[in-house]
């Protein structure tokens, strides 16, 4: 039960940093927050309400959470690697804060 | 001859290829276009002469034009006594004016154009008279009136001609509405618009049905007779050339009301009610427009004044139920009425003005036409032997028979007749000269044998009371004598009057009592009705337009339209306000829509 | 049957000549565009004798498309416009190559609006016709162009969206694809909704009041040739789908809404002329007859009797060739004075003789002169509406003095009074001018006389189809 809150309570502080930081680097950091939080609950929840958690057969299930989370570790990175590109190209051209790349939509 | 009766749609189909050759080829050369035109009015003439002579000979033929619901419209040509002396009377007619406007047009650098309007003129008018269904008739009707338009306007770069011409089409045209509305009652109550078919079922018309169609068709029969309260645009249409007025505004279109009436007689005979308005409408434009006539300085508009007021004569003797004294008297007016036209536009090609007030001892000058004039003026006073003698008094004689208060006041309209005739002769043609313009001379032969040709037709055309009433199926009714004394005493008391007040002095109207002269200012004007219907009916026609563009047209029905557009591209820049590009402002929205998301699904699945 | 397919290709190929044969060779797009409406006129004549042109709806026809007495007319003025229209845009400076191009496309899609004979080829020829016309008004406009190509392409396309639907609807209730003989009307529960989702395109398209207001915007915007087109042959597409669609489609909803189109068409007349009465610009008051017109052709298709249904398909092309000429010569007219403002034009009788006979022609064709093309159709109409609605006619002769005074109030003020110093040394018709303009009379003259040149061919047709849905 703990579990779930630690991850609820990780995801919300990411969320309000995503929402409220005005520098990049700090947004990015807070989306790694938020997306920690939901890689916990994934974990939390699969091994504990996994249909069938502690059986035999159940242990396909459980680890099912566990495999994507794991995926979601190598999106986390891949993002990451990402953000942080776009981010370096950013402070390239001197600009690190938030209003700055408002113009770059579709 | 034969050949002539059997085809009398020769009479307009030959003006017609006149009209066209004449326009297409007769650009500049005054004679090749003036020949043109007169092959197509003899034609006409010759087709009416050959009608008359042979009436067996007469043919019929109708054509199928369009297919409607309750059987076909169809169009053709009915060549009968009435269209006989109709053709007659527009064969002479336009070949004496096509002669005269040979030297009257002389000068003019567009001749081509106005003989192919007047050769087209002739033929429109011989499909009206030759008719056979009311759909050709009205075909006719219309393309005279168009025709009057563009020869009104010929001299269409001076203002007050163009607006002349503008104002005798839609005026005439609110009758042709009723008309038209004539034609639909007639149509859905007989369910043919064939002329003889529809008179055939007149008898089993319900009587309400035959008043309101008899009342519609004269209603156009008063806008094209010029008869009031639709007469306006008959003083007006004097702006066009002089041998326009003879043909067009005094002998023939304008007596196609007239003709209209008699041609659908069976119909009005059904109706008292409906007479009893021709009646009416006929003895008051008699009287009125005579009156008006008395006061007018133009000398055109005292001929057209008195031919509104001829003409009512004409439609009260159709109101009497004697439609062939009116048919009478259209013939006889035709050839006095064109002779004095042409007769004035002899003066004013010689005097260079047509104010009355300008002229003076003319007959000096101009003895021919001083001498065609008179007789003219005699004929059109009613003094016997003249021909409008005759055909006057068959008039006063039939409406007295049906009503002596009208009767009286076509004796009255009698009266004033002779004055104002008598007037224009003194102001024109005795006294002293009073232009400015010194060498005044006779008129060239090419005008002045039309003048003698249409003066012996104006002298004599009283015997063709005989003819005419057996051309068209009746007994000739025999001279009245008391009637006649009557009405010749008081033409010539209106002569006497006339020629001797303003031939003791020719400016007497200058100098007129004071009750006199408020009454003769305001008969000046036409008693203001044509100020009446500018404030009444023009200005707020007009008005009406204008606002109801802008309020109607732009405020609400575009205003709506535009008004949609507006909101929809508002609300997409509404929208657009979301995706500014702020991914803060994103994420907060995802956030949100997550939540509500998961709360609407918990709601659910509870 | 194929030379119908070719009546379609023809323009297209020509269009895609046009605009290639630009780029090689400067000032060839008119050529060809000529060439192509030459040829297409040809090959109409070709298919209007060889066509069972009096036999009932999609005689002949393989489904796609097919030649009737209903569409042969409107195939054949839009053959003759298409000429009229290379002629009059003959100096087009920009883009000749897209311009032409354009054009001869909008032909094709017209062609193929009335000739086709299947309900979905006929949707898309309706939106191909869009396309064209919104870049015609759009790019080579007057000034407002843009907002009135706008306006034009959204209201139509909302309209043409809505009918749509209503052919969806038809067809999921019963009604075949094909307009041919085997079309019947859907289910009596489905035509109130078949009847007005298609009169909602109909509707804009012809236009009905208050549905117009596009219309004069999208016409004084438009180039000359798309003023011509666009009330020329647009117009009478709305007409042409009433009687060719959405009678058979919903016959009984049709008889329903009777009065109430009767009563519009009414008010289109009387109010269209009105507000031709307060235009200062030329091509707004022609713009508004056009309203009043087609208020004739709606009250003719409400009656909805052959003999109406007649009446409507003659005072279609006669409107086409009348508002056609008038268009075309207050294009001329604009090409030389840059102006249509009414207040600063007058005597132009006297500057430029030919414009001015010309123009007084086409006031007194619109004016409704019996022996010129507008009389036949409107009197038919009349009889027929007076028949149905009694006196209501009132009203429409009332409009018919209108349209009397406000055409001869435009001649007086355009053509007649004294010449006006500044268009002095104006230069009169060319021979291609004149040329464009006796095509048009002419016409307009034999359809005045003979009004059986279009209604010997209409009538089998519509009777034919009113008989099938058994009124």
């Amino acid at each position: 039960m703990s579990g779930i809150v630690v991850a609820c309570l990780l995801f919300s502080l990411g969320l309000y940093g995503v929402l409220t930081r005005r520098e990049i680097v700090a947004v990015l950091a807070s989306i790694e927050v938020m997306l920690g939080g939901a890689t916990l609950l994934l974990v939390v929840l699969s091994s504990t309400y996994g249909t069938g958690a502690g059986t035999a057969a159940g242990a396909n299930t459980a680890a099912s959470g566990q495999a994507v989370a794991l995926l979601l570790l190598a999106v986390v990175a891949a993002e990451a690697a990402v953000g942080l590109a776009v981010l370096v190209s950013l402070v390239r051209h001197g600009k690190t804060g938030v209003d700055d790349i408002q113009r770059v939509r579709g | 001859m034969g050949v002539l009766t059997a085809n009398a749609y020769l009479a307009v189909l030959v003006p017609l290829l006149a009209s066209a050759a004449v326009g297409v080829f007769g650009r500049r050369s005054m004679q090749l276009s003036c020949w043109g035109a007169l092959a197509g009015s003899v034609s006409v003439l010759a087709v009416g002469v050959a009608c008359v002579l042979e009436p067996a000979g007469r043919r019929s033929v109708s054509l199928g034009w369009l297919a409607s619901s309750s059987g076909e419209l169809t169009i053709g040509w009915h060549a009968d006594g009435l269209a006989a002396i109709m053709l007659v009377v527009v064969g002479v007619v336009a070949s004496a004016v096509v002669v005269f406007s040979l030297g009257y047009m002389r000068r003019d650098p567009d001749p081509g154009r106005y003989f192919a309007l007047i050769a087209l003129f002739t033929a429109s008018m011989s499909a009206l008279v030759l008719a056979d269904s009311l759909v050709t008739l009205f075909v006719g009707w219309e393309l005279v009136g168009a025709c009057s338009y563009l020869l009104i306007g010929f001299w269409y770069d001076k203002p007050s001609a163009a607006d002349a011409a503008r104002k005798a089409f839609i005026v005439t045209r609110v009758g042709d509405a009723g008309f038209m509305l004539g034609l639909a009652v007639l149509w859905g109550a007989t369910g043919t618009l064939a002329i003889p078919e529809v008179l055939g079922r007149v008898a089993a018309l319900p009587a309400s049905t035959a008043t309101v169609a008899a009342l519609l068709l004269f209603a156009g029969a008063a806008g094209k007779s010029a008869q009031f309260p639709l007469h306006v645009w008959l003083p007006d249409a004097m702006e066009g050339p002089t041998p326009v007025s003879a043909l067009i505004h005094a002998a023939t279109m304008v007596a196609a009301g007239v003709f209209l009436v008699a041609r659908m007689w069976p119909l009005f005979a059904a109706s008292p009610a409906a007479l009893q308005v021709v009646l009416v409408i006929g003895c008051v434009t008699a009287l009125g427009a005579a009156t008006i006539a008395v006061t007018q300085t133009d000398i055109k508009k005292v001929l057209a004044y008195s031919t509104i007021s001829q003409l009512g004569f004409m439609f009260a003797a159709l109101g009497s139920g004697a439609w062939v004294a009116a048919v009478f008297h259209l013939v006889t007016h035709a050839a006095f009425k064109s002779l004095l036209f042409l007769a004035s536009g002899s003066v004013i090609h010689g005097s260079g003005t047509q104010d009355l007030r300008d002229m003076g001892g003319l007959w000096r000058k101009m003895p021919l036409t001083a001498g065609t004039w008179m007789v003219g003026v005699l004929a059109l006073a009613g003094i016997p032997p003249l021909a409008g003698f005759f055909s006057k008094d068959a008039v006063i004689g039939a409406v007295m028979q049906r009503s002596v208060p009208a009767g009286a006041a076509l004796v009255a309209a009698s009266l004033l007749t002779g004055l104002y005739a008598f007037r224009a002769t003194q102001l024109a043609f005795f006294g002293r000269w009073r232009g400015d313009v010194q060498d005044v001379a006779e008129s060239p032969a090419v005008m002045t044998a039309p003048l003698l040709a249409l003066a012996v037709a104006a002298a004599a055309s009283g015997a063709a009371a005989g003819p005419v009433s057996r051309l068209l199926g009746a007994e000739a009714e025999p001279l009245s004598i008391p009637i006649a004394v009557m009405s010749v005493v008081a033409a010539l008391i209106g002569c006497l009057i006339g020629s001797g007040v303003w031939g003791r002095d020719a400016g007497v109207e200058n100098a007129l009592p004071r009750w006199l002269e408020r009454w003769w200012m305001a008969a000046r004007s036409g008693y203001g009705i044509d100020d009446l219907y500018r404030r009444v009916v023009v200005r707020p026609v007009i008005g009406v337009a204008a606002i109801s563009y802008v309020l109607v047209e732009r405020v609400i029905i575009d205003g709506i339209v535009e008004g949609i557009g507006r909101a929809t591209r508002r609300l997409g820049h509404g929208a657009a306000e979301l995706q500014n590009g702020d991914p803060q402002r994103y994420a907060a929205w995802i956030a949100v829509g997550a939540i509500a998301a998961v709360a609407v699904t918990v709601w659910l699945g509870r | 049957m194929t030379i119908l397919l070719v009546l379609v290709a023809v323009p297209l190929a020509g269009a895609v000549v046009a605009w290639v044969g630009e780029r090689m060779h400067e000032g060839s797009a008119r050529w060809v565009a000529l060439a192509t409406t030459t040829v297409q006129g040809a090959l109409t004549v070709m298919a209007m004798s060889t066509a069972t042109v009096a036999g009932p709806a999609g005689s002949g026809g393989n489904g796609l498309v097919a030649l009737d007495g209903l569409s042969g007319p409107l195939v054949s003025l839009t053959a003759l416009l298409g000429i009229v229209c290379v002629l009059a845009s003959w100096s087009t400076r920009r883009g000749p190559g897209a311009y032409f191009g354009l054009l001869l496309w909008l032909q094709a899609a017209v062609t193929a609006v009335f000739l086709a004979a299947n309900i979905l080829a006929l949707y898309v020829a309706w939106e191909a016709v869009l396309i064209p016309m919104w870049f015609l008004i759009g790019v080579w406009g007057h000034e407002g162009r843009r907002h009135a190509a706008m306006k034009f392409f959204v209201y139509t396309f909302a309209g043409s969206a809505l009918m749509l639907v209503g052919i969806l609807v038809a067809l999921r209730n019963g009604a075949s694809a094909s307009l041919g003989a085997s079309a019947f009307a859907v289910a009596s529960t489905a035509q109130p909704a078949v009847f007005w989702l298609l009169l909602a395109g109909l509707a804009v398209k012809i236009p009905v009041w208050p549905l117009h207001t596009w219309l004069p915007d999208a016409h004084v915007e438009a180039p000359t040739a798309g003023s011509i087109m666009l009330a020329g042959i647009l117009l009478k597409m709305g007409g042409y789908g009433f009687i060719r669609v959405a009678l058979p489609l919903a016959p009984e909803a049709a008889t329903a809404a009777g009065p109430l189109l009767a009563t519009l068409g009414v008010i289109g007349i009387v109010y269209g002329a009105v507000m031709a009465l307060a235009q200062t610009d030329l091509k707004r008051l022609i713009a508004y007859s056009s309203v009043s017109h087609m208020g004739f052709v709606v009250l003719a298709l409400a009656v909805g009797t052959p003999a109406a249904l007649t009446a409507a398909v003659l005072v279609m092309v006669a409107h086409g060739v009348t508002s056609a000429l008038l268009f075309l010569l207050a294009g001329a007219l604009y090409d030389r004075t840059r102006t249509l403002e009414v207040a600063r034009l007058g005597g132009l009788q006297r500057t430029i003789p030919a414009w001015g006979t010309a123009f007084l022609f086409g006031c007194l064709a619109s004016l409704g002169l019996p022996g010129l093309a507008g009389f036949p159709g409107e009197l038919l109409t009349f009889l027929e509406g007076f028949e149905a609605y009694g006196w209501w006619m009132v009203a429409v002769a009332v409009g018919v003095v209108l349209a009397g005074v406000y055409n001869l109030r435009a001649v007086r003020r355009v053509a007649h009074g004294p010449e006006v110093p500044a268009w002095k040394g104006l230069a009169d018709l060319d021979w291609r001018e004149r040329l464009a303009v006796g095509l048009l009379a002419l016409p307009i003259v034999a359809l005045g006389v003979w009004p059986s040149l279009v209604t010997s061919a209409a009538s089998p047709v519509v009777a034919a189809l009113v008989a099938r849905m058994g009124r």
